[in-house]
């Protein structure tokens, strides 16, 4: 039996999509649910899971190439009408019926590939994991595992997508795979969400991002990540997108800018304190993000035009609060959105947050994680950096960026001289919809409220 | 004669002359020759006085002639002398290139076992002594691919006489190379009397257990320091392996340090491209893949012709501790 692959829909509107990139080649195994192929559209990309257990045996539409949504782009060929040797694949014990002529629409299939934290054990389960003759659990995560973790993997019996990583980027390294099987020697299999692949270290979100090792780079983002003098480097669709919204935002809105200096001393001690607790409960990292984004979602309660658009026929103040974060790629940028920020505590914040940060390190973002800001929080610090005009994100009034937070002497109410832990705050805002005034009131808010927050609380 | 002998602290100058010394007083087989090995006593001195001493049957001055001065040494060695033949500086070691390469290390195979080639060959090599294009190269790379010649390239000074007795004591050609900014800069005990050191057996000059550094000549001792430097500062723990024999090359010695700490850099002065490392890189992929935690990565000189006679750009041709360490530190971490 031949499964042909039509182009998904990503999102409502989408029209068409851009084969990015194969991720398998004819003549490649595939396993359900395995993704076989990134395609992007104008909103987002997205690894495609393939629908059915098989040999990729043609490709219809070469890389680069953009058709219509529902454009056959691809034959998977049943293994056993193929002839060749039967992987001898378990069929995953999910609670849906395993056919292809699923009722559903392709986004709706991609979303249900997309693990939330609420369904995460479930969704694991259904992932793209299969059990070899040898017993050995593999999953599509351990694609990128050097040899060695897949062979401590497989000795072990582990499944290496389950592995908090602690290597470069969250790369999973032969040790993380000997520490997790003596833990599991000792104890049952985590709960759900502290087994969840994201390990965020220290408080720059962007970039000590834990999991499973981030997908390599093909082509053109290869290329990218690669740069040697001389060439001229392709442009990946999303290399477009980026190009043509910065470009657009920064001739339509009028950029001003502001910065004040915030002392983090407290709310730093606080996040210290709660850290291993933190860490220990949920499974994620504690950072210094999440009290950004809740001090931020404050502030904009206290001045709703920061949460404005420009519109010809008037400035429109956005009914709820969607703080997009700013994520920093090898190849890219991404600005997955935390909606209803104001409705979290910190805690949420940080589960949110981190969530978002592990699916768009592992290219899992879907089209609604991208939609709907409304403002937008930039840690550049994570770079080093102690200030930035930051460019608005399309549509939005402003975009503040949380810098390094540097220990220096600073002289304190009473006239004394004390070594705080200080961080720049800096603002871009669209001089359309505010003024000095207003965004002057916007920082001075957050400020108060970042050095309001600790040294202890409650997240 | 101001040859030391018994346990010293020499510099690596110092252990080459007084193995040459003790090698010239106790086997009168040896012999010495070369480019201004005689009255001169070699330009680094280290044969000063020997002629006086041993005459100029067994200290032989010889023209500017490097094809000669392998071709004669052949011969000698295949009747039965121990000729220890220099090559004033590495660069001028190509007029002899069909002697060593199509001579000597043939010679055991093509007289089908009834002769073989007992020489060394000298030579100073390396670079970062502003010696500019024609004394700073390596010639390691350009005569690993020879059977039949074996290739040491000790780091200390106990290493320079254990491996120097030891190519002298071997029935087949062996050619000795010395990084002459070792020289005068790395010191260190050197026992007494005659001993060798295998050829064909690498050291474990630091044990660590999150990454292995294979390295020879000159960089063993800065791949020392910046393992020495992240492990006070940085608390992480790097192996560092000096090869001393580059060809046989200890497998043992790098496969067992790779299967323990999975990840390889290998640091090398000679150019990258078809380098030792390479060879390394190769062997390790081939027997101990499935140990690996990280790609191989060799940090190497540059694919340029010459080093520089300018001091920029002989320090960018050298590999800095810093960038060793740097490099190091990634790789841990990674």
């Amino acid at each position: 039996m031949a499964t042909t692959i039509t182009m998904p829909q990503l999102g409502e509107s989408v029209t068409e999509g851009t084969v990015a990139q194969w991720l398998k080649r004819v003549g490649d195994p595939i396993e359900k649910y395995e993704s076989f192929v990134e395609v992007s559209t104008d909103k987002v990309n997205a690894e495609v899971p393939s629908p059915a257990t098989g040999i990729l045996s043609r490709i219809l539409v070469n890389e680069g190439e953009t058709v219509a949504t529902g454009t056959p782009i691809a034959v998977i060929e049943d293994v056993a009408a193929a002839g060749a040797p039967a992987p001898s694949a378990t069929a995953p014990s999910i609670a849906e019926p395993a056919q292809m002529a699923d009722a559903r629409t392709p986004s709706e299939q991609i979303a249900a590939a997309i693990p939330t934290p609420a369904a995460n054990g479930a969704a694991r389960s259904a992932g793209p994991q299969t059990t070899t003759p040898s017993g050995a659990v593999i999953s599509s995560a351990s694609a990128h595992a050097s040899p060695a973790v897949r062979k401590l993997a497989r000795e072990h019996n582990l499944v290496i997508a389950e592995i908090r990583g602690t290597g470069q980027n969250g790369r999973v390294t032969a040790d993380d795979v000997i520490a997790y099987a003596k833990q599991r020697g000792g104890a049952p299999a985590p709960a759900a969400l502290g087994a969840m692949p994201y390990a965020g270290e220290a408080f720059h979100t962007t970039q000590q991002i834990g999991g499973a090792p981030a997908p390599v780079p093909h082509g053109a983002a290869a290329m990218y990540a690669n740069p040697q003098f001389g060439q001229t480097i392709p442009l990946t669709p999303a290399r477009k997108i980026i190009a043509e919204r910065m470009v657009e935002s920064k001739h339509t809105a009028p950029h001003a800018w502001s910065m004040v200096e915030v002392d983090v001393t407290n709310v730093w001690k606080w996040r210290s304190r709660e850290k291993d607790g933190f860490q220990q409960q949920t499974g994620y990292s504690l950072t210094l993000l999440p009290f950004m984004l809740r001090a931020v979602s404050e502030a904009i309660r206290q001045h709703p035009l920061l949460n404005a658009r420009w519109t010809p026929e008037g400035i429109h103040v956005n009914a709820e609060i969607n703080l997009g974060i700013a994520i920093g790629l090898e190849t890219n940028l991404v600005v997955p959105v935390i909606r209803n920020a104001d409705h979290l505590s910190i805690k949420g914040l940080a589960i949110a947050a981190g969530e978002l940060i592990e699916k768009a390190r592992r290219n899992r973002l879907s089209v609604d994680d991208l939609q709907g800001g409304t403002f937008t929080v930039n840690n550049v610090g994570a770079n080093g950096s102690v200030a930035s005009a930051p460019i608005i994100n399309g549509g939005q009034a402003g975009i503040v960026t949380m810098e390094t937070v540097v220990r220096k002497p600073v002289v304190t109410k009473d006239d004394a001289i004390a070594i705080r832990s200080m961080m720049n705050v800096c603002l871009s805002l669209d001089h359309r919809v505010i003024d000095g005034l207003i965004a002057s009131r916007f920082l001075n808010a957050l400020k108060a409220g970042l050095e309001a927050m600790g040294p202890t609380g409650s997240l | 004669m101001a040859v030391t002998t018994g346990t010293n602290v020499m510099n690596n100058v110092e252990a080459v002359r007084a193995t040459l010394y003790e090698a010239l007083k106790n086997d009168p087989r040896t012999l010495v020759m070369g480019e201004d090995v005689g009255p001169r006593g070699n330009v680094f001195l280290i044969t000063k006085g020997f002629l006086d001493e041993f005459g100029p049957q067994r200290v032989l001055d010889t023209p500017l002639a490097e094809a000669s001065i392998v071709g004669i040494a052949v011969g000698m060695a295949m009747e039965g002398l121990r000729p220890i033949a220099e090559i004033q500086f590495s660069d001028f070691i190509f007029p002899a290139f069909n002697q060593i390469v199509g001579e000597a290390a043939k010679t055991r195979y093509r007289s089908n076992g009834d002769f073989t080639c007992p020489l060394v060959i000298r030579t100073p090599y390396g670079g970062g002594v502003r010696g500019s294009l024609s004394h700073s190269i390596s010639v390691e790379a350009l005569f690993y691919h020879v059977p039949g010649l074996k290739i040491v390239a000790p780091s200390t000074p106990a290493d320079m006489k254990g491996l120097l007795n030891a190519a002298i004591d071997d029935p087949d050609p062996v050619l000795y190379l010395e990084h002459k900014k070792t020289y005068r800069l790395i010191k260190g005990e050197v026992p007494d009397g005659h001993y060798t050191i295998p050829i064909g057996k690498a050291a474990v000059r630091k044990e660590g257990h999150q990454l292995t550094v294979v390295s020879y000549g000159l960089n063993v001792h800065q791949a020392l320091e910046a393992a020495n430097q992240l492990e006070a500062d940085e608390a992480l723990k790097v192996e560092v392996i000096d090869l001393r024999s580059i060809r046989p090359m200890d497998k043992q010695t790098i496969l067992a340090s790779v299967r323990k700490t999975r990840k390889l850099l290998i640091i090398h002065e000679d150019n990258k491209f078809g380098g030792i490392g390479a060879e390394i890189s190769a062997m390790v992929a081939e027997e101990a893949l499935f140990d690996l935690d990280a790609p191989i990565h060799r940090l190497c000189g540059p694919d340029v012709p010459p080093m520089g006679y300018a001091l920029p750009l002989e320090e960018e041709f050298m590999i800095s501790t810093e960038r060793m360490k740097q490099r190091m530190r990634e790789m841990v971490k990674f």
